[in-house]
């Protein structure tokens, strides 16, 4: 595919996602801090029920040979150190890397004045470091781009039945919970 | 037409809606929804304009080029998307301090600023150290069932959860 396509695509499929964020509540401070203060669960809600409409979808297409999926490849010292110091910038500034650029568009200035300036130091600052952190510590526990089904040796839909059922139930508990 | 200017959303349509987007994505441009890589390579594009092309050389920027691509478009777009949404739903405003954190900590501006630069700070490190944010790990790679996206997620909203119970803890 040429590259203007790609970046027309990009384009207008971002069009999509920065409208179904804002329109969701996820572009607001307060909707991001609410969720990890456990007041407000606007955002688990948006990420679970996008991960189980996706997970089956992706895997459907998959499997009818359409698209080749790409799970990232990790470590636990990369992922579980790297969330949480994510995790930990992510309470500070109360919007992740996708939510502030629709942050950014509903208007926010702390987004674009305070947190774009702040992503892109510390995305130049790893990328300093980075020589180093690759050949160190971020090989440490590495397991590579490993998934449920081939970690456990079943299909994919051995795992995605049962997980869409508890990522249902979840949402259900929320809701009866009245959060 | 109404759905158009309702605000806000039931969080179980706009997360479907996500969910059909990232089937979208996939089948038509290849790729999965992520966002924290195009600011890695936005900040090379900066890095570039001061030091030239050197930077391209870097082990960093020569896996991750400074160069617009399909996901630095698609970021691009969320801003745009967002505006509109924001426009339609009568909730845009420019807006300095957020209501929770004036409640919270005061209407200060330089305060609230310097917070979010290390709040950036840290989401933009962190992102990269662990390969992903909560679009790509989040959403696309826990959708993909891979292990290092379930563990990063999981720790974005542990380290999340602490930290905001404690700031938030700390000014109560």
């Amino acid at each position: 595919m040429d590259r203007k396509s790609q970046l027309v695509q990009g384009l207008l499929f971002g069009i999509l996602f920065g409208f179904l964020l804002q329109k969701g509540g996820a572009t607001r401070y307060d909707v991001i801090i609410g969720q990890l203060l456990l007041e407000d669960f606007t955002v688990v809600k948006i990420m679970l029920s996008a991960v189980l409409t996706g997970m089956i979808g992706v895997h459907l297409m998959k499997r009818l040979g359409w698209v080749r999926l790409s799970p990232k490849s990790g470590s636990w010292s990369q992922n579980v150190i790297g969330g949480l110091v994510f995790g930990v910038g992510f309470a500070l500034l109360g919007y992740c890397p996708g939510t502030i650029a629709g942050a950014i568009g509903n208007g926010y200035l702390d987004a674009l004045a305070g947190g774009l300036t702040g992503i892109l130091i510390g995305s130049g600052l790893f990328a300093a470091l980075y020589p180093g952190l690759r050949d160190g510590i971020l090989k440490k526990g590495y397991y590579g781009d490993v998934t449920f089904p081939r970690l456990l040796k079943v299909s994919d839909w051995t795992v995605i039945v049962p997980l869409s059922a508890l990522l249902g139930l979840m949402l259900l508990l929320l809701e009866r919970a009245g959060l | 037409m109404d759905w158009l200017t309702a605000w806000p959303w039931s969080p179980y349509a706009a997360g479907m809606g996500i969910g059909v987007l990232s089937w979208l994505t996939l089948y038509v441009s290849g790729h999965p929804i992520g966002c924290s890589t195009s600011f890695a390579r936005t900040a090379g594009m900066i890095e570039k304009l001061f030091r030239g092309r050197k930077v391209e050389a870097k082990p960093f920027y020569r896996e991750i080029r400074p160069v617009v691509d399909w996901q630095w478009m698609l970021v691009a777009g969320m801003v745009f998307g967002a505006f509109l949404s924001a426009q339609l739903s009568g909730d845009f405003r420019w807006q300095w301090i957020p209501t929770r954190w004036e409640a919270a900590f005061g209407d200060d501006r330089l305060t609230r600023i310097g917070v979010s630069v290390a709040g950036g700070v840290l989401l933009g490190f962190g992102s990269r150290w662990a390969g992903g944010c909560t679009s790509g790990h989040g959403i696309s790679g826990t959708m993909q069932l891979a292990l290092s996206s379930w563990v990063s997620a999981c720790c974005f909203f542990i380290g999340g959860i602490v930290t905001a119970l404690l700031i938030f803890g700390i000014a109560a």
